[in-house]
Formats: structure tokens, C-alpha cells, sequence
């Protein structure tokens, strides 16, 4: 039951954005983060809207899963969607319900709002779903190496979470393995309230984090043992590498800037 | 020529009373075979742990391809030169993919990517597992983790490599699957093999046995010598079969078990079969 379930929430595949250096997805979704917040008007969040569904349709990625990504954010989504709508102070009143009101101009920033949560949580989306946790990674470490000058621990983050992610199916697998064990000695996960439920789950709980850390000092001596002493003068088997691809990607994000920043010049605007 | 020296070693755990290796001395002949054998807490692995400097001897020494392992300069060489298989398949592969798990050793040593490639295809290939290279870790057996992490340590190009207790947590196939890859390795690329155990039919395919009891050599000599003196080895409690064990309390407590009994489902079935009268 727990032994197929995936982390994060990767797409694999072929196509030109999921061939691309992370470093350039990471970056690139960076630079779309700002751009929604520099955007406005209408016009300005179209672009950018289309730039997504275009780099979807490249991705070969079906755009269901994008709108499944919404969902966990809906509630946000409404919420801030309503306060604005009956607490933004416009001019142009279109209904007046005692001491609430609902402007013009409330409802165009509403939508605003709203607008901007969907294109972020999409465009981020793009980038988790065609690069793999581990690639993405990497991508992290090498961007994050000038920093370790600085003595911000970039190689010792990537590493624990390269060795989380390694863990996590070992670590379910086990869950699996003591709640049978238990199952069959009588213990029942399933039945009564929250608190009953909440307390069937020490005898779970407990094993699992005596092995976690056993586990933890094993491998911390396997790796002592292969030579393991940080990542001063690390090398690694795949090296990243920017290609034609990125040059791509990079001139047509910049194009995207170049237009919404433009439409923002325009007089209409 | 003696690729492992070890000289008058003792250990002692900073937390017990007594030590876990009492005076050792044994040398190591370049590609030999060499099986450890030994019950639960006669030292065995406690000495493993001395070989690659992850544990320092209280008191002696030991050289590893003339190297001492209290000369911290040198660590990086000890641990590349004498390399270390672990009990546990799951708890040694680091990476997330095989290959990249591979390279580890090699990535820490800074070798260049170029020959980190080559030497993990080679190493992947030796132990037969190339068609897994980009397999994830817990999607393998427990036989074929173990393999992997046998190139890893191949693909350091170590002169020894030490196994402990590396067939234990390994159902018997993928215990067959191992020893024969380590026999090979022995014979092949001439790599002298420490190989820790319990199972005295694994010991019984080494070139020359070592015996430990109580943190001390109690015998040593080639397989066929070791295992004629029976009465000895079951002083030290190494025959005795963990339901042979099992069944000899149980009947100490009074329960009427039959003798005999070596495996689990012989053991189910007696147990069953003694409820069912009651």
C-alpha cells in the first residue's frame, strides 16, 4: 500500500524542457516569479499565462496535472479573492450590502490576486514536474557553491536531501513491515476516534525511529569508510551542463520580460 | 608479501568494561582468502572496523599495505586501499541511483568525471549488475544491493576488501550470489578478501579460516584442519543453529519439543502440532 507511492511529484519524459540543465529550470522559474509580481494589468498576466500553457504543450505534460496542482492552494485562492473583493478601497460602487461594499476597482484587483497565485503555483509547477528531485538537487548544490564561500552549507544541504530522498521508500517499506507486524500482535490503526487513532500509532512510531537512527549511524559509517569528508574537493560521475537548449529557454523567458515590461510602457496601460 | 599486518591489537569500547579485541596479531597474505569466524560478540567485527582506521586500537598496530592506520595523513589511502562491505545492503548505498551510488567513493577521492565513468562501468560490470546502472537502490534485491555496493568499493581499485558479515540479513540465494562474485573477485583480479561471518559453510570455502572467541585468535588454519575439531568449535557456540538453540530452551522450560529441529518450518510445524494436543 505504501511501497508505490512516488516523491515529489516528477513527470519523466523526453521532451526539450525536461532534457534541460536544472540550473537553467531553477533560474528560469525564478526570473517568472518576479516577473508576476513586476506584471500587471490583464494584458501582462495573458502573456504570461500563454508562455506557461506554451511551455506545457512543449513539455508533453497533460495540463490536468496543472490544475491538479491547484487544488491544495483553492482555498487560498478564495480566500484572498473574497477579502479583496469586500475590502479593497475603490471608488466605483457596484453593490452595497450595509457597511460592505464591492467596487469596480476591488473586483479587478481581486482578480489580480487571484491571477498572480494560479501563475506562480503553475509556472513552479513546471519546473517540479519534468525535473526530478534528485536532478533538482544537484541544480540547487551548483547554484548554491558560491554561497559555501560565504559558509552557508550548500554541499551539506544537498546531501541530506539526496540521502532523504534515498531513505524514503526504505523508511516506508519499514512503516509497511511494523504495521503488519503489529497488525498481526492485535494492534489496530484503523478504528476509533482521533485520540485512540493518534495513540495506535506509538507502537509504530516508536521501532520506526530506533531503526531510523540505527540506520543513520550505519550509513554514516559507510560513508566514512568510502572516503566521505564533505565537498571541498568533491568531484561528481555526471557533471551539469548548460546546452543550446538553455540558450533557448533563457532567450524566450527574456522575451516574455521584454513584452510584459513593454505592455506595462504602453499607453492603454 | 603481507598486505594486512596486524600487531598485538586490543580494543575497547569507551563505554565498556571489558575489551572486545584482547591482543590480536595475524598477518594477511596479498590475495588471500580470509574467513573470520565467530559467534555474536567475539570481536569480530569490532576488529573489522580497526582494518580502515573507522576505529583506532586502544593498544598495537596495524599496517595495511605498509601503511599505519594511526597515521592520519594517510587515511584517505588506508580507506581507498582496504575497503569495507557492511552487514546491512540498505544501509550503505548512499545515492538514489546505482551508478551514482557507485561513484561515491570516487567523487569523494576528487577523481575526474572522464574516469569516474569508466571505472564504474567497469566495476558495474564485474560484479554483473550493468544493467542496473540506472536502477534505484529499493527496487533491487537484497543480493543485488550488496553486489552494488561491492563495485562501489571496486571501483576505488582497493587491494583488500573486507566484508563484514555482508551474507547475514541475505535469504540463501542472494547469499550464494555474493560469496561467488567475492570468490571471483579473489581469483580474478586478485584482490585479498577479509570475509567476516557466522555461516560455517561460507567459512569452509576460504583459503584459510581465523576463529575468533571472547576478542582472541582461538584457532587458525585451513578450513578442512579447523572444522575437524567439532567439540571446540561448539564450546565457542558456532554450530549451533538458532532453532536447534531455540528448541534446547524451550525444552529446558519443560515443554515436551522433539530434537532435532533446524529450520523455522520445522520448528512452526512442532509448535503447532504440541497447541493442537493441548
Amino acid at each position: 500500500m505504501l511501497s508505490n507511492i512516488t516523491v515529489g511529484q516528477y513527470f519523466p519524459g523526453n521532451s526539450p524542457v525536461h532534457r534541460m540543465d536544472p540550473r537553467a529550470k531553477i533560474l528560469l522559474t525564478v526570473a517568472l516569479i518576479v516577473l508576476i509580481f513586476v506584471a500587471q494589468g490583464f494584458v501582462g498576466y495573458a502573456l504570461i499565462a500563454l508562455f506557461v500553457l506554451g511551455v506545457t504543450r512543449l513539455s508533453g505534460i497533460n495540463p490536468k496535472f496543472l490544475l491538479k496542482g491547484l487544488k491544495p492552494i483553492l482555498f487560498i485562492i478564495a480566500f484572498t479573492l473574497i477579502l479583496n473583493l469586500f475590502f479593497y478601497q475603490g471608488e466605483t460602487v457596484l453593490v452595497q450590502l450595509g457597511f460592505m461594499r464591492i467596487t469596480l476597482e476591488g473586483v479587478y484587483y481581486a482578480a489580480y490576486m487571484a491571477a498572480r497565485l494560479v501563475l506562480l503555483v503553475m509556472s513552479t509547477q513546471m519546473m517540479t514536474l519534468t525535473t526530478s528531485p534528485i536532478a533538482l538537487t544537484d541544480g540547487l548544490e551548483s547554484l548554491m557553491k558560491p554561497l559555501s564561500r560565504l559558509g552557508f552549507p550548500g554541499h551539506e544541504l544537498a546531501m541530506m536531501m539526496s540521502i532523504a530522498l534515498r531513505f524514503i521508500p526504505t523508511l516506508l517499506e519499514e512503516t509497511d513491515k511494523i504495521m503488519k507486524a503489529q497488525t498481526a500482535r492485535g494492534a489496530d490503526f484503523e478504528s476509533g476516534n482521533l485520540i485512540n487513532r493518534a495513540k495506535a500509532m506509538v507502537p509504530l512510531l516508536v521501532p520506526l525511529f530506533v531503526s531510523a537512527f540505527r540506520r543513520a549511524d550505519d550509513l554514516a559509517m559507510a560513508m566514512e569508510a568510502r572516503c566521505y569528508r564533505g565537498g571541498n574537493q568533491r568531484t561528481r560521475l555526471k557533471v551539469l551542463k548548460f546546452s543550446k537548449l538553455d540558450g533557448y529557454a533563457a532567450l524566450m523567458t527574456a522575451g516574455l520580460c521584454a513584452l510584459v515590461l513593454l505592455e506595462r510602457l504602453m499607453p492603454w496601460a | 608479501m603481507e598486505i594486512l599486518s596486524v600487531q598485538e591489537v586490543s580494543y575497547q569500547y569507551s563505554d565498556a568494561e571489558a575489551e572486545a579485541v584482547k591482543g590480536v596479531s595475524f598477518g594477511v597474505e596479498a590475495g588471500e582468502f580470509l574467513a573470520v569466524l565467530g559467534h555474536n560478540g567475539s570481536g569480530k567485527s569490532t576488529m573489522a572496523k580497526l582494518f580502515n582506521a573507522l576505529y583506532q586500537p586502544t593498544s598495537g598496530k596495524i599496517l595495511v599495505n605498509g601503511m599505519d592506520t594511526q597515521d592520519e595523513a594517510r587515511l584517505w589511502d588506508i580507506r581507498s586501499t582496504c575497503g569495507m562491505v557492511f552487514q546491512n545492503p540498505d544501509n550503505q548505498l548512499v545515492a538514489t541511483i546505482v551508478e551514482e551510488d557507485v561513484a561515491f567513493g570516487l567523487e569523494n577521492n576528487g577523481v575526474e568525471p572522464g574516469e569516474i565513468r569508466r571505472r564504474v562501468d567497469e566495476a558495474l560490470k564485474t560484479v554483473g549488475m550493468q544493467d542496473f546502472a540506472d536502477a534505484a537502490p529499493h527496487m533491487l534485491s537484497g543480493g543485488q544491493k550488496q553486489r552494488v555496493a561491492i563495485a562501489g568499493v571496486l571501483a576505488m581499485r582497493p587491494k583488500i576488501i573486507v566484508f563484514d558479515e555482508s551474507t547475514a540479513m541475505l535469504d540463501p540465494s542472494g547469499r550464494e550470489e555474493v560469496l561467488n562474485t567475492v570468490l571471483r573477485i579473489n581469483r580474478e583480479e586478485g584482490i585479498t578478501i577479509i570475509w567476516i561471518t557466522h555461516f560455517m559453510e561460507e567459512a569452509a570455502r576460504a583459503g584459510r579460516v581465523l576463529v575468533m572467541d571472547d576478542g582472541k585468535i582461538a584457532m587458525e588454519g585451513a578450513p578442512r584442519e579447523v572444522f575437524t575439531m567439532v567439540d571446540r568449535l561448539k564450546e565457542m557456540g558456532l554450530d549451533a543453529p538458532p532453532m536447534e538453540e531455540m528448541g534446547r530452551r524451550l525444552r529446558a522450560k519443560g515443554i515436551p519439543l522433539k530434537e532435532g529441529i533446524l529450520t523455522v518450518e520445522e520448528m512452526g510445524a512442532e509448535l503447532c502440532r504440541l497447541c493442537l494436543k493441548n
